[in-house]
């Protein structure tokens, strides 16, 4: 599925390559290790992974377009400010949201859905992206990094809910026989999983670049 | 209302569930800074006083927005308190020394998206806490917090020696420490019930 991945992003007309940069090249978390706090908090399932990874794609979506649109009228020295607050009304916009369409939902993410104004991905772009650019290349910039986003947390998930719990989903995908590994439900799970992540695409860059020489 | 006594949810938010590696709150400057030892002491330290002061400023938000009957503008007008908090911080540092200044660089401001601040203010309200319990709360979590960062940098000043593949280095291997010391804290589950 990687390397899948990278062959498409080569030779993507210029518009399209802002929106695939998020999702390889410069994959807020794997690469740029950004947003790693939900990212480690709420992979415990892939349902809780994928509702996260929406949420805060949606937040930065819509506070992108925002900045982006205002991004003239704000003075510089109060910007981070101003793109704090737009960040924050849009999660409580998504926090109503959820509660209304899960109550499920909105108990297992808890207050992570309120720290969404915090992920500093979001934070991030606002300030290196859409402040500079024009509406509609900050939205694909958005859309590509909430969704590399959501990859991220769903790679996650998957890993840790088939070896944790032998499901996805809910839905069982182990044999009975299979002896759940409790530590990948575990904070310390978490860290190993995206450990592992790391190592592997490091492993894979390592190995382009020998190629390469 | 909650009845937990102060030493409780201090030893609670410190150890048993840490906000750094239990909780996953904070993880940036947890990565970020936790290069040099002293760096993370003071690092810890600022942290703890903004939490500190953002704690207070969101207890009496909390009560203010109950009696107006607001509970859509909390998050908002804690995020701006967090805000002006590490604007002072950064201020304070800077006069008195701004060789550590320079040391912490970005992370300084980048304070204000440190999730384990706005967690603080988001747990105590949703425990309940009175005053005095989120006073501890606050304390707890910001020595928990210097405690792992402090930790981690003791781990990684010596691995800087360790002869290690490139593979390995850099943020996996950090990551895969951080995950140890999440286990051996474990261990702390179930004191204190």
């Amino acid at each position: 599925m990687a390397d899948n991945k990278a062959t498409t992003a080569k030779k993507p007309p210029p518009t399209m390559d802002v929106f695939l940069k998020g999702l390889w090249k410069e994959n807020p978390v794997f690469v740029m290790l950004l947003g790693m706090c939900p990212v480690l908090a709420v992979t415990n399932s892939v349902t809780n992974a994928i509702a996260m990874g929406l949420a805060s794609t949606f937040v930065l979506f819509m506070s992108s377009t925002i900045v982006s649109l205002v991004r003239s009228f704000i003075p510089k020295q109060v910007r981070i400010a101003s793109f704090i607050l737009i960040i924050a009304t849009f999660v409580t916009v998504v926090e109503y949201l959820i509660q209304a369409i899960s109550i499920d939902l909105h108990k297992a993410l808890g207050a992570f859905i309120s720290l969404i104004v915090v992920n500093c991905m979001i934070l991030g772009r606002s300030e290196a992206f859409a402040s500079k650019n024009n509406v509609g290349k900050s939205m694909l910039d958005a859309l590509g990094m909430g969704f590399g986003f959501t990859i991220a947390c769903f790679s996650l998930g998957l890993v840790r809910e088939v070896l944790g719990a032998g499901t996805i989903a809910g839905f069982q995908v182990l044999p009975d026989s299979f002896e759940p590994w409790s530590v990948m439900v575990l904070p310390g799970g978490a860290f190993f999983v995206l450990g592992g992540w790391l190592l592997l695409f490091n492993w894979l860059d390592e190995r382009k670049k020998a190629k390469a020489l | 209302m909650n009845t937990a006594s102060p030493l409780q949810i201090f030893l609670d938010a410190c150890l048993i569930n840490n906000f750094v590696l239990a909780m996953f709150l904070g993880i940036c400057p947890f990565l970020g800074v936790s290069d040099k030892t002293d760096k993370a002491v003071r690092m810890g330290a600022a942290v703890t006083f903004v939490m500190l002061v953002s704690s207070i400023c969101a207890f009496g938000i909390h009560k203010a927005l109950v009696a107006i009957n607001a509970p859509y503008l909390h998050l908002i007008s804690y995020i701006v308190v967090i805000a002006s908090a590490v604007q002072l911080v950064e201020m304070f540092i800077k006069k008195f020394s701004p060789a550590l200044f320079r040391a912490l660089g970005i992370f300084l401001p980048l304070i204000t998206t440190n999730c384990a601040i706005l967690g603080v203010a988001l747990f105590q309200t949703n425990r309940q806490y009175d005053f005095f319990q989120s006073l501890s709360f606050a304390i707890g979590a910001g020595a928990g917090f210097t405690l792992a960062l402090l930790f981690m940098s003791g781990l990684r000043e010596r691995l800087e020696l360790a002869d290690v593949s490139s593979v390995v280095k850099g943020a996996a291997l950090t990551l895969m420490i951080a995950g140890v010391l999440s286990m051996a804290f474990m261990g702390f589950a179930g004191m204190g019930k």
